[in-house]
């Protein structure tokens, strides 16, 4: 018989705007709490972003693209190295093990390298034993490496060039020096085809380090080739061999999963690789900390702020109990009266949550041009936070909403 | 908007066949005694007692904010003691416009804005409300204060604006409660002739009333004492 009351969603907004324009003052105090709620969010998480990425920065292209491999050997063989028992396993690298490491897709270059297995040796750039003091050889380190390995710690060479795979096929007598085992030794020049005595064996000086990128002990050392120093002094016993890997740019994770097995398929678990962290779970290490925190204060400032809202619609209802009265007898339905006040604290929720998000933005990037960082704000921290504002406002609304609805209107229009 | 059954026009706008209304206890007050009570299309019926004696009642019972205990109800020969609160309350807002002692006016919101506010339920298109607003004001001779908030009305003026949103909606029903409470006596008499200027256009018209003087002005009065309604002469 009759059409029953409805309120059309345009004039819901309409009269829930109007209600909140009416007092704008106590509209603004209202969302106050919501308005740093939300803004600490948006802040602390683009802070928190923002700093890890400068975090990031930190990771250098030269770390990041580094992989070592240990030969730790058999469980038993560590046992044994730990009795002093003297037996060691052999080397578990296997003789083509740089070709087989740069076979794989991404690698640049690799190679195995370890002390010379030699105690108290004499390092002497002249054959006569005696004046071996005077050449101030003491105190330099042996190494062995492969030519991989040799390339891999990205060597600028001062004079000569570095032994290569022909020297190690042919087990040369050849040594790379660093530039301060050079001038220790006092060899400057390559032009006289110099060469170190390592205990009175000679080996011609083929090149001359001047700075290195990795492995910078080697510049205080004496580089011959790994085939060489196999032939000439056997296995590695006091400290095993490890290879370098270097890596192209984000290739050094997946490298490091394959490389055990592309060495030994028998037997991958001889070996311990150590991969750079990953960006991404050092990042939310780091991050993670004073998030923590930091998001347990904001939100306990946002219940404050729903309970605020929550306080001030409670009292709008108190207040405005004639105006419901009113509403009511002009035809409006329960339902009428709860989906205004709903609307209105929703409103402010959300209008605190979009104030809130453009404050927090405007911190983190503030921050980031005052310390010159790189401003970093996830979408999905600011894209849903003016939503998080309507979802307070909505709960904050839902208790003083229902309150109004189950008015008498009766009782209130005798007010 | 309203359909309008067969027969709309001819039935009583208020018919009250054994009506009563007891307020549950402990202990049960009965507020108002069971009553007939006829009210005609075109009928200016005052309603004088003092407080206390039912009037607030009969009030909610007649503009359909409460549901009497016995008997039945017709409002425009609809049987409304049945009905749902929602088909009760789409009534409340279409067939009668209410007038308070209070005014209830939205205080920020203008004259016009008030009136449009009783459209806004009932399915009134939105494009012809400010015009129905404004010919509300014009009927109570305040097309020229459209735009005033109640703050800058005096109480006569709140008072028409008042009388203008229950108007709006054309309704079977002008109820009016102390519409004059809260007036000087030159408002009131402004307001009462406003009244009787309707009921002269055929509006049907309640007014509740404790003032003598007021109550003397319709066509028809009925006294309530202690919940007892009786006809004066």
């Amino acid at each position: 018989m009759l059409d029953r009351s409805a309120l059309p969603l345009r004039d819901l907004l309409t009269e829930s705007l109007a209600s909140l324009l009416q007092r704008p003052g106590r509209s603004a105090l209202t969302m106050l709490g919501t308005v740093l709620g939300i803004g600490a969010f948006v802040a602390i998480l683009g802070l928190t972003a923002t700093a890890g990425g400068q975090i990031d920065k930190r990771f250098s292209v030269l770390s990041a693209t580094e992989v070592t491999v240990q030969d730790v050997g058999t469980a038993q063989n560590a046992q044994n190295t730990q009795n002093g028992a003297g037996v060691t396993d052999p080397i578990s690298f296997p003789p083509d093990a740089d070709r087989r490491i740069e076979a794989l897709n991404g690698v640049v270059s690799a190679g195995i390298y370890w002390p010379l297995p030699l105690h108290q040796p004499t390092v002497t750039a002249v054959p006569d034993l005696a004046s071996s003091d005077s050449a101030g050889g003491s105190g330099l380190t042996l190494y062995a490496a492969s030519p991989g390995a040799l390339a891999a710690i990205g060597p600028v060479y001062r004079q000569g060039l570095g032994f290569n795979a022909f020297h190690a096929a042919r087990k040369e007598h050849v040594a790379v020096l660093g530039s301060a085992a050079a001038a220790r030794l006092g060899i400057t020049r390559l032009d006289a085809e110099p060469a170190v005595f390592i205990d009175g064996t000679p080996y011609t000086v083929v090149g001359i380090i001047s700075d290195l990128r990795r492995l910078p002990e080697l510049l205080l050392s004496v580089i011959v080739p790994d085939t060489t120093a196999l032939s000439a002094y056997g296995e590695p016993t006091d400290q095993r061999a490890n290879m370098l890997i270097e890596t192209r740019l984000g290739a050094a994770q997946l490298i490091a999963h394959q490389a055990a097995l592309a060495l030994r398929p028998d037997e991958p678990n001889l070996f311990k690789i150590s991969a750079p962290p990953d960006p991404t779970t050092l990042r939310d290490g780091v991050t993670g900390d004073f998030n923590a925190l930091f998001l347990l204060l904001a939100g306990i400032t946002l219940i404050i702020g729903a309970v605020g809202i929550a306080n001030t619609t409670l009292v709008a209802v108190l207040e405005r109990t004639g105006e419901i009265g009113l509403r009511r007898a002009l035809g409006a339905r329960p339902r009428h009266i709860a989906a205004q006040f709903l609307t209105e604290s929703a409103a402010l929720g959300t209008l605190g949550g979009l104030i809130g998000t453009s404050l927090g933005t405007a911190v983190v990037v503030g921050t980031a041009l005052a310390r010159q960082w790189t401003a970093v704000l996830e979408p999905w921290t600011v894209l849903p936070a003016p939503l998080i504002g309507t979802m307070v406002g909505l709960l904050a609304g839902l208790y003083p909403a229902l309150r109004a609805a189950y008015i008498e209107p009766a009782e209130a229009l005798r007010r | 908007m309203t359909e309008i059954e067969p027969g709309y026009l001819d039935a009583p706008v208020i018919d009250f066949e054994a009506v009563g209304m007891t307020y549950p206890g402990p202990p049960p007050v009965i507020a108002l005694r069971t009553t007939n009570l006829t009210i005609n299309r075109g009928d200016f019926v005052t309603v004088i007692g003092p407080s206390g004696s039912g009037k607030s009642t009969f009030l909610n019972v007649v503009g359909l904010l409460d549901r009497p205990t016995t008997g039945r109800y017709r409002l425009d020969g609809i049987d409304v003691s049945g009905l749902r609160e929602a088909d009760r309350t789409a009534l409340r807002g279409r067939r009668i416009g209410f007038v308070f002692q209070a005014f209830h006016l939205l205080p920020h919101r203008s004259a016009a804005d008030n009136v449009t506010l009783a459209q806004i339920y009932n399915g009134a298109p939105r494009k012809s409300r400010r015009e129905a607003s404004y010919a509300a004001l014009a009927q109570v001779g305040l097309a020229h204060r459209a735009d005033a908030v109640p703050t800058h009305l005096s109480g006569g003026e709140r008072q028409r604006v008042a009388v203008a949103r229950a108007l709006v909606n054309r309704p079977s029903l002008l109820l009016c409660d102390e519409p004059t409470g809260n007036l000087d006596s030159a408002t009131a008499a402004s307001v009462l002739a406003l009244i009787e200027d309707l009921h002269a256009s055929g509006l049907t018209i309640v007014v509740i009333t404790h003032d003598p003087a007021v109550a003397a002005r319709g066509s028809r009065t009925v006294a309530i004492r202690d919940g007892v309604l009786t006809e004066h002469a």
